[in-house]
């Protein structure tokens, strides 16, 4: 077991690092320069001299006038620091500030939707794969809205639920006529606001996973042990508790790869509901080049995904035993 | 776990009793789109491309105000200002202006302000501190300002432009400190607007009740507050306009609004065509330095053979008007500058037949029979006409520019790299042909789209000027210096003369369309916006740099139902 995590460990801290660098490397190799799209944003500065003097300051203040590998070596120093920078798009904010505040909107979305349509969806889909009558309309069904862009659902429940029918509001997270505060009004409120972008995720994801519970619990069904047990005249609860065991472990496997890349966010839900999360964010960071916002977005995301699936070799330990017994097995 | 749950409740609601949630009254507040695409992270007036909109206009005030609709420099910080003599202006300024914090508003924190860029070099008005040889305060409400080179039409510019700093609050920060602060702490200026708060997709700005000029001039800003909303996509800003009273104004494009105007009570400057008031002038920039475009000839043709209207009748569905051949916008500043004289004689208008034998006379050929022209020594011709990605007006646009050149025989092609390549390359000369208006905004005078045309490269990267890259600049600098230097209106006309017929000789760039202040009003809770020949007539611009220009005038006119 020990062994079985040191190596795991090893492989990740190396992926690790190599993720970084790629994440570092990429977008100063995209053709423009962020500086240079903020000095578009001086024009109305009638003097190209005066953009010359404030180019060089902007430089040295992102610390970009330095040769790229010492750029490369400042970064990781800062890093363990804590130190993601300052973000170029959304100057003086700190990089760290920026997903702080971001972050939760689109958590507050994303993983209710996540782990509701796994739970929900995995039950759907193994009660479905009992009733042949019922499977044959569902499945159909659980097709079409899994294949519903996100984006294309949203603006349909904001137009019809929000807009005509007058409903729920169409953007923000809260209203605009709030501030925040701890009251029941503000709860409210927010809950308001949730449920159409909350609808437009949990909708799609259900379909996704109520179709992949579905197969493998008909998978597990038709299987030797199953058939077997039947023959014997195990009743039929004993029966479908044991496949849906089985049938777990590879929906246990895809919602942890999702859980991991919730730090990515909603972007096209963002964009239609006007949500403030951190996707929309990221992705203006990249097309104007944001470099510290990038790094540290994506900083979050490749230390998401490696937990994720640090996690699940971990869980798998536990809840397979076929992994148990081939980890201990190798020798403590 | 139930338990856990129960006593949840019971807290949240005990809160919910104890703490109240402040709603802003709805009659109270004008909800704003348009100017704002992200968290507000910066209230900073020395780094105004960053800063909130509103940080310049609502909260700091500059010495005068431009009236974009009327044409009219309204002294505003100023009283009043005069030139005693060729290099010398004296500001006199109002007395009773306070700052926020109830500091008095006086001659010294003008000085301090324009006297600023010694100490911070790299704020964005240094060269104007350069062309400055002594700023003075003569006394508590006067201020002496020598420049040491003639500059009466950029000085009325700058006047709008550079809002003024609190000396008391300023003089003791660093120079690191005012380039890298977000200001949250000193928001503090003369305006009529305070900091109230913010959050990830909104700016809240409150009103200031003892606003000066509630008392010096009897005006008054009608909303309480001015929340700024960020919408990030137009369904969103539709969707709120169509529900009737969750936003008043958008400054979004808004494609589509002709025809739900109707429908929904939306509001438009104009009630028809073309609904929007003109305010950049888009142009078609030709890369000057790439054969064929050196050739003043083939540029000409080029100006005859694309179809304006179609551009505004299909692209744009009539919210914008073609552009006139100088690319001036019609307002009065720029418009009394405007030759008809030398337009009609020089000038060009769409005609496909005019282009084609304009090309033919200077000697392209379809040698190789493809249907498309080649240059004058045999080598075939294909160009790129580029905006960004995601542009969408300008994606179609161009793509009807492209067509239009295919009419004649010119081959080329639409492109639509993203935003910062497109930029890069614009500004590096890298390019064959693309749009661009970043320059040729409404101001109190054509100097500077002028300037923005023709100001010299230096180091090579055009950032804010000359994209085109135009042989006989250096011409056109000495002409549009020389109208700046000159008081005398009957002198300028002659330079702006000059200019326009070399201009039109030469078509180093063709005007194409001009942009539209994009708009759309909601009568559902505010009515009395500005309307032509209405009784609000301000522009009503909310974008950072447009308060200014009448955004914050409208808000004294606006009435709620």
């Amino acid at each position: 077991m020990g062994k079985y995590l040191r190596r795991k460990i090893l492989i990740y801290l190396i992926t690790f690092f190599v993720a970084v660098t790629l994440d570092w490397f990429i977008p100063r190799m995209m053709p423009g320069n962020p500086i240079d799209s903020i000095l578009a944003r001086v024009a109305k500065m009638p003097s190209q001299e005066q953009v010359q003097i404030l180019r060089s300051h902007l430089m040295k203040s992102f610390g970009m006038d330095v040769p790229i590998f010492e750029q490369y070596i400042n970064f990781w120093g800062a890093m363990f620091k804590g130190d993601l920078g300052v973000s170029i798009n959304y100057f003086p904010k700190p990089v760290t500030e920026i997903i702080k505040d971001a972050l939760p909107f689109d958590l507050l979305l994303t993983v209710p939707a996540l782990l509701l349509s796994w739970v929900i969806g995995n039950k759907f889909g193994a009660f479905a794969a009992r009733k042949k009558r019922m499977d044959n309309w569902v499945l159909p069904i659980w097709y079409i809205i899994s294949a519903m862009p996100y984006l294309w659902l949203g603006i349909l429940l904001s137009w019809t639920l929000g807009v005509n029918m007058d409903l729920f509001p169409v953007a923000g997270a809260y209203s605009f006529s709030r501030e925040p505060s701890f009251s029941w009004e503000f709860i409210i409120d927010y809950l308001h606001h949730w449920v159409l972008p909350f609808l437009s995720l949990f909708i799609v994801q259900l379909g996704g996973w109520a179709i992949g519970m579905r197969n493998m619990i008909i998978y597990e069904l038709e299987a030797d042990y199953s058939r077997y047990m039947e023959t014997m005249g195990m009743p039929q609860k004993l029966i479908r508790r044991y496949a849906y065991k089985n049938a777990i472990l590879p929906q246990v496997t895809g919602l942890a790869i999702q859980v991991g890349l919730l730090v990515t966010g909603a972007l096209t839900t963002e964009i239609v509901f006007s949500y403030p999360g951190i996707g929309y964010l990221l992705n203006q960071a990249i097309l104007r080049q944001d470099y510290f916002l990038v790094q540290g977005c994506f900083l979050f995301i490749i230390i998401g995904v490696l937990l994720a699936n640090f996690a699940i070799d971990i869980i798998y330990v536990f809840i397979d035993p076929r992994v148990r017994h081939s980890v201990g097995g190798d020798g403590a | 776990m139930k338990k856990a749950l129960i006593v949840f409740l019971l807290f949240t609601m005990l809160f919910g009793v104890v703490a109240f949630s402040e709603q802003y009254e709805r009659n109270e507040t004008l909800y704003v789109t348009g100017g704002l695409w992200g968290p507000p992270t910066n209230w900073n007036p020395a780094l105004p491309w960053d800063a909130v909109t509103g940080t310049n206009g609502l909260v700091y005030e500059p010495l005068y105000l431009y009236d974009a609709v009327h044409d009219e420099l309204t002294p505003w910080l100023a009283e009043s200002s005069s030139w005693v003599d060729e290099y010398t202006t004296e500001i006199k300024l109002r007395k009773g202006i306070k700052w926020s914090d109830g500091e008095e508003f006086n001659a010294e924190d003008v000085a301090f302000t324009f006297n600023l860029p010694e100490r911070v070099e790299s704020i964005y008005y240094r060269t104007l501190f350069n062309k400055m040889s002594n700023v003075v305060a003569v006394d508590e409400y006067t201020v002496r300002i020598t420049f040491n080179q003639r500059m009466y039409r950029e000085w009325n510019y700058q006047l709008y432009q550079i809002p003024m700093l609190p000396e008391h609050i300023w003089a003791d920060r660093s120079s690191e400190e005012i380039l890298s602060s977000s200001n949250e702490e000193h928001c503090i200026g003369t305006g009529a607007y305070l900091l109230d708060s913010y959050g990830q997709d909104r700016m809240v700005w409150v009103r200031n009740d003892d606003w000066w000029a509630k008392d010096l001039l009897g005006l008054e800003v009608a909303p309480k507050r001015v929340v700024v909303v960020v919408a990030l996509s137009n369904n969103v800003v539709l969707g709120m306009m169509m529900k009737g009273e969750e936003l008043d104004l958008s400054n979004d494009f808004l494609p589509g609004v002709p025809t739900i105007k109707r429908a929904y009570d939306i509001h438009t400057w104009y009630e028809g065509a073309p609904y929007m008031k003109p305010d950049a002038t888009t142009m078609l920039f030709l890369n000057n330095e790439r054969k064929p475009f050196d050739d003043p000839e083939f540029r000409k043709a080029i100006a005859f053979a694309v179809n304006k209207q179609e551009i505004v009748d299909r692209v744009f569905e009539k919210m914008v008007l073609p552009a006139n051949a100088l690319g001036f916008l019609p307002s009065d500043g720029w418009m009394k500058f405007y030759h008809e004289d030398i337009v009609n004689e020089f000038g060009y208008e769409y005609n496909v037949e005019k282009a084609k034998e304009i090309l033919k006379n200077a000697g392209y050929k379809d040698v190789d029979g493809d249907g498309y022209l080649e240059a004058k020594d045999g080598e075939k011709l294909d160009f790129e006409i580029t905006v960004p990605f995601g542009w969408t007006d300008w994606m179609e646009s161009i793509r009807i520019v492209a067509k239009s050149l295919k009419t004649v025989g010119i081959k080329a092609e639409a492109k639509f790299p993203e935003y910062n390549k497109y930029f890069e390359d614009l500004t590096h000369g890298d390019y064959d042909m693309a749009l661009n208006n970043f320059g040729a905004g409404v101001t109190n005078t054509p100097w500077t789209l002028y300037r923005w045309l023709f100001d010299e490269i230096i180091g090579g990267v055009a950032y804010n000027e000359n994209f085109e890259r135009y042989a006989d600049s250096a011409e056109m600098r000495e002409l549009y210096r020389a109208f700046n230097e000159t008081k005398d209106d009957d002198e300028a006309q002659q330079y702006m003369r000059q200019l326009q017929r070399k201009f039109l000789e030469d078509m180093p760039v063709v005007p194409l369309f001009y942009n539209g202040l994009w708009f759309a009003g909601n009568n559902g809770v505010w009515t009395n916006w500005p309307a032509e020949g209405g009784d609000n007539q301000y522009y009503p611009n909310s974008y950072q740099g447009g308060w200014v220009l009448g955004g914050l005038m409208m808000l004294t006119k606006l009435q709620a139902k």
